[in-house]
């Protein structure tokens, strides 16, 4: 008898499993991926919207985009001067096959010098780590649309429609793009970041509250983010030593042996522990480095805006001091002043909601990734009891 | 090209795999799982198993995990008891029956609980050897022994026979190496182990005692009985192997983990060492066995040079090319010879392999303990910067979640070398030790064939003298033949019972290494299933903490 766990592949139970919130509660624009295709290099999404909003012109429909759209998407939403007291949802990274593909080609290479079950074996394992790298970029994906969808202003954004209705290709609207903002915003030197946060005179408390928390807490999430990276590896490395071991035995004659055959099943939950961690906590690391940044780039504006609104205090007192030019002086203070206390507005309302999401998701990963070490742990106990009891009464 | 097409919903790629009623942990099919006892429970569950022992015997075992006795392992360090490599300077070897204190007891007979090694002191050898020599007696009355490959008239026993000599009084006998002591300093410095016996058997002074012994008196050991016992064909079991770096650390006073579990590691590897020779019933009758295990003094062995890791194994893989050199097929139980030596050595190349892989599997656990330890500091610093007080502190709780995680790593790491890679890597060089001794049956038939050519020469010789009529030579020429003559029988009968003994020691092995692999298995499945045990123990007690996030 040999004990195999059982997999859930429930499709609702996968789609929420978000880093964030449940982001899909509001009925009124719901966005999903349910398919991807990938083809050597590339990845096509399809996108799946549901509606009932008036502004678009189907109640239902699907487009298929690469990921270069939506760093489009996303790139546009960031250049939007309106946007700038907002936390813009982080771009999501670059589906990263490379894992994968390296272990196909060892494969294809070795394929005359294993046997048919080692070959058919590893071929089994390669698909399963395909598949986990769909999975994750799948989902990182989702979340960004999940994330702007979920959003008052971005829902209603001009380019974040086109990107979920346009049937046609988006790249000809990526190249145009390019050529307007010349990716400008982004090239601009980001180190000059912390020093502008950090050196920004706060009068506001939540504000300096806030730039403390956020520049100690990125550090600290970046370096927990590549630590878990680093066990997550380990503890894979781990699982295909069982593998080797096991496919050792398989090659001895005599082959009835339940207990190390059950070694084999061992090492795919070894594994699926080591991915589940890695999805859980790895990815949840992963995200928040990215959301940190992306709170901390709105801190930036608002520092900038701020330094901009003192430069105009004082370009209105050498005005006033000169007699010239004080009308327009006023006026770009005045101006200074409202972007600034717009920003500081709704940037306070961000970064507030920005500390619930982040324990909601913090808690929720928590508790689904311990449930399923919880579960994964109990089945190589009953799996593990049963060779005990079979070898024992051999 | 690698084209996939991920969907997600009803025809995902990955497939379903069957629930199994009993082990699935599916919502759906709502069972409970087994309640597991808390710790001490379940030690002494673990203690009972093992010692219970199936009397049943079967045939030879033909892989190496299907075996008829289950014998109770010898006492090594349980995982999650004392702590082998603790820096205080005393090395503590902690059982596995909860009940023992290891060594610092002063009952020595705690030590033995689980360290019996059932004997069998019928005199099978003697016994053998009677049944041989008569027949063969009335072979030499002959005149003619036909040149042509030898027909033994005397058939080796059947199998069943062997076995049932096999298996007789079986009285007590344990051996356990202990206390690792330092004696010593600088580069002159040794370590010296307390080697303590316990036995039933009469021709021993006491029922208990010990003796302090160091590593190279093991190794003279070795030497006396291999140069008595592998010309007869028994399989010698080898010696741990020297190691200059290990020990120079030790003799340099270097007190860390690294040469704590050197001590360690050899320590267990001379305590299986003394049990396979004493589990050797004609090593046991073996007067230099008794001596190392009884006398206070020994004489310090010397030359124990050519015992170094690299010297064994050249020594054994001449065994090999020896057996390649043998032409002539001697009779039909050669088949057996020859098919099961090509056995063992396929059998040589798999546990390498195995070996190979578990050592993998040791280093990347050892890896992953430390990545673990690095992952609950940084998570704890986390912890620390948060804002939110509950996630703070389910924070840190997954902090000291990962940082128990590590030990358990730690401990398994243990198990997975002790138990598994010290197994095979026992097992690489006892499969050299077999080989050694189907050559040593080699040399001896080698030597037959000499001698009948010496004699076919001699008769040559003396038909010639006839044919020349030289009277005066001709009696010179009797004598040698008859010299030749007795020496062929001597040579035949000596190669008859090296036959016999070398078929006798490979059963005999192999009901041994079914056995040793059967335990060790079970063993180290059931260190894994501690290991998960405990895991889920770890879990548990943080999901409550991560659901308290507010």
């Amino acid at each position: 008898k040999i004990y195999e766990p059982e997999v859930h592949s429930d499709r609702r139970k996968w789609r929420m499993r978000s880093v964030s919130v449940d982001l899909n509660n509001d009925a009124s624009l719901v966005i999903d991926i349910p398919d991807a295709l990938c083809e050597r290099d590339k990845v096509k999404f399809t996108v799946h919207t549901k509606t009932t909003l008036s502004s678009f012109q189907k109640p239902e429909f699907s487009v298929p985009r690469q990921h270069e759209d939506f760093i489009w998407l996303h790139d546009t939403i960031v250049e939007t001067e309106e946007y700038a007291g907002f936390i813009i949802p982080p771009a999501p990274p670059k589906p990263d096959f490379e894992g994968p593909r390296e272990k196909m080609h060892k494969l294809g290479e070795g394929e005359s010098s294993m046997t048919k079950e080692e070959y058919a074996k590893m071929k089994q394992e390669l698909e399963a780590e395909y598949l986990a790298v769909f999975k994750k970029t799948v989902q990182v994906h989702e979340v960004f649309l999940q994330r702007l969808s979920s959003h008052p202003m971005f829902r209603k954004d001009r380019n974040f429609q086109i990107f979920l209705e346009y049937d046609q290709d988006l790249s000809v609207r990526r190249k145009n793009a390019k050529e307007m903002f010349g990716g400008f915003f982004k090239n601009m030197v980001k180190s000059a970041d912390e020093v502008l946060i950090s050196g920004v005179k706060e009068v506001d408390e939540f504000f300096e509250q806030e730039k403390n928390f956020l520049l100690d807490y990125s550090i600290k999430i970046k370096d927990a983010t590549a630590k878990a990276e680093k066990m997550t590896r380990s503890h894979k490395n781990v699982a295909d030593d069982y593998n080797h071991i096991s496919g050792a035995l398989n090659n001895t004659a005599a082959d009835n042996n339940t207990a190390f055959k059950n070694m084999c099943v061992l090492q795919k939950v070894e594994d699926r522990m080591a991915s589940d961690q890695e999805l859980k906590l790895t990815e949840l690391l992963r995200y928040y480095t990215r959301d940190i940044q992306a709170a901390k780039d709105l801190l930036y504006r608002r520092a900038r805006a701020l330094a901009d609104y003192e430069n105009s205090n004082k370009a209105l007192d050498k005005a006033r001091l000169k007699g010239k030019d004080v009308a327009q002086a006023e006026e770009n203070q005045k101006q200074c002043l409202q972007k600034f206390d717009k920003l500081s507005e709704s940037g306070k309302k961000e970064l507030t909601s920005f500390k619930a999401r982040r324990v909601v998701a913090f808690r929720k990963n928590l508790i689904e990734m311990t449930e399923l070490e919880i579960k994964h742990a109990k089945n190589s106990v009953s799996l593990l009891q049963g060779s005990i009891e079979i070898l024992k009464s051999n | 090209m690698f084209l996939s097409r991920l969907r997600l919903p009803s025809s995902e790629t990955q497939s379903t795999l069957t629930c199994n009623g009993q082990a699935a942990m599916s919502g759906g099919c709502g069972r409970n799982p087994p309640p597991f006892p808390d710790n001490e429970d379940q030690e002494a569950e673990l203690d009972t198993r093992v010692l219970d022992s199936d009397e049943d015997d079967d045939d030879e075992g033909e892989d190496i995990f299907t075996g008829a006795r289950s014998k109770p392992i010898t006492p090594t360090s349980a995982p999650d008891e004392g702590d082998i490599f603790s820096e205080e300077g005393s090395y503590i070897r902690s059982d596995v029956h909860h009940a023992t204190n290891g060594l610092h007891s002063d009952e020595e007979l705690d030590l033995f609980t689980e360290a019996t090694v059932e004997l069998t002191l019928t005199n099978t050898t003697s016994q053998g050897r009677r049944e041989i020599i008569g027949p063969t007696a009335s072979a030499c009355n002959t005149t003619h022994v036909p040149n042509s490959i030898l027909k033994p008239s005397i058939v080796t026993k059947t199998m069943e026979e062997l076995e049932e000599e096999e298996s007789g009084d079986q009285f007590e006998l344990n051996i356990a190496v202990t206390n690792p002591e330092k004696i010593g300093d600088g580069m002159n410095a040794y370590m010296s182990y307390k080697v303590s016996t316990q036995t039933t058997l009469p021709m021993f002074l006491n029922k208990t005692f010990s003796v302090r012994r160091r590593f190279s008196d093991f190794l003279g050991l070795y030497e006396k009985i291999s140069a008595k016992h592998s010309l007869l064909g028994c399989i010698i079991p080898p010696p741990p192997q020297k190691s200059v770096v290990g020990m120079t650390k030790v003799k340099v006073g270097k007190e860390d983990s690294s040469s704590a579990e050197f001590v360690e590691k050899r320590r267990a590897a001379l305590e299986r060492y003394l049990q396979r020779v004493v589990a050797h019933p004609s090593l046991l009758q073996d007067p230099d066995v008794r001596e190392f295990l009884e006398r206070d003094e020994l004489p310090r062995a010397v030359n124990t040079q050519a015992l170094s890791g690299p010297g064994l194994l050249k020594m054994i893989n001449r065994a090999s090319d020896a057996v390649n050199k043998m032409t002539i097929k001697m009779n039909e139980s050669d088949n057996w010879f020859e098919s099961k030596l090509q056995e063992v050595e396929n059998e040589e190349q798999l546990l390498r392999r195995l070996h190979a892989a578990v050592d993998s599997l040791v280093n990347h656990r050892k890896e992953l303990c430390i990545n673990t330890a690095v992952f609950s500091k940084i998570v704890a610093m986390l912890g620390s910067v948060e804002e939110n007080s509950a996630l703070s502190r389910a924070l840190s709780q997954l902090a000291e979640v990962e940082d128990k995680m590590e030990q358990l790593h730690q401990q398994q790491a243990f198990s997975d070398f002790f138990i598994l890679a010290e197994l095979l890597a026992d097992y690489v060089r006892l499969l050299g030790a077999v080989r050694c001794c189907f050559e040593q049956r080699m040399k001896v038939w080698q030597r037959l064939q000499e001698a009948q050519s010496t004699l076919q020469k001699k008769r040559e010789a003396e038909a010639k003298l006839l044919w020349a009529n030289k009277p005066e030579k001709l009696q010179q020429a009797k004598d040698d033949i008859n010299e030749w003559e007795s020496k062929v029988s001597q040579y035949e009968r000596d190669f008859e019972r090296v036959t016999c003994t070398v078929r006798k020691e490979v059963l005999r092995f192999e009901k041994e290494k079914a056995r040793d692999f059967k335990q060790h298995i079970v063993k180290y499945l059931e260190s894994l299933l501690h290991t998960q045990h405990r895991l889920v123990k770890c879990w548990e007690a943080f999901l409550p903490e991560a659901k308290a996030i507010a």
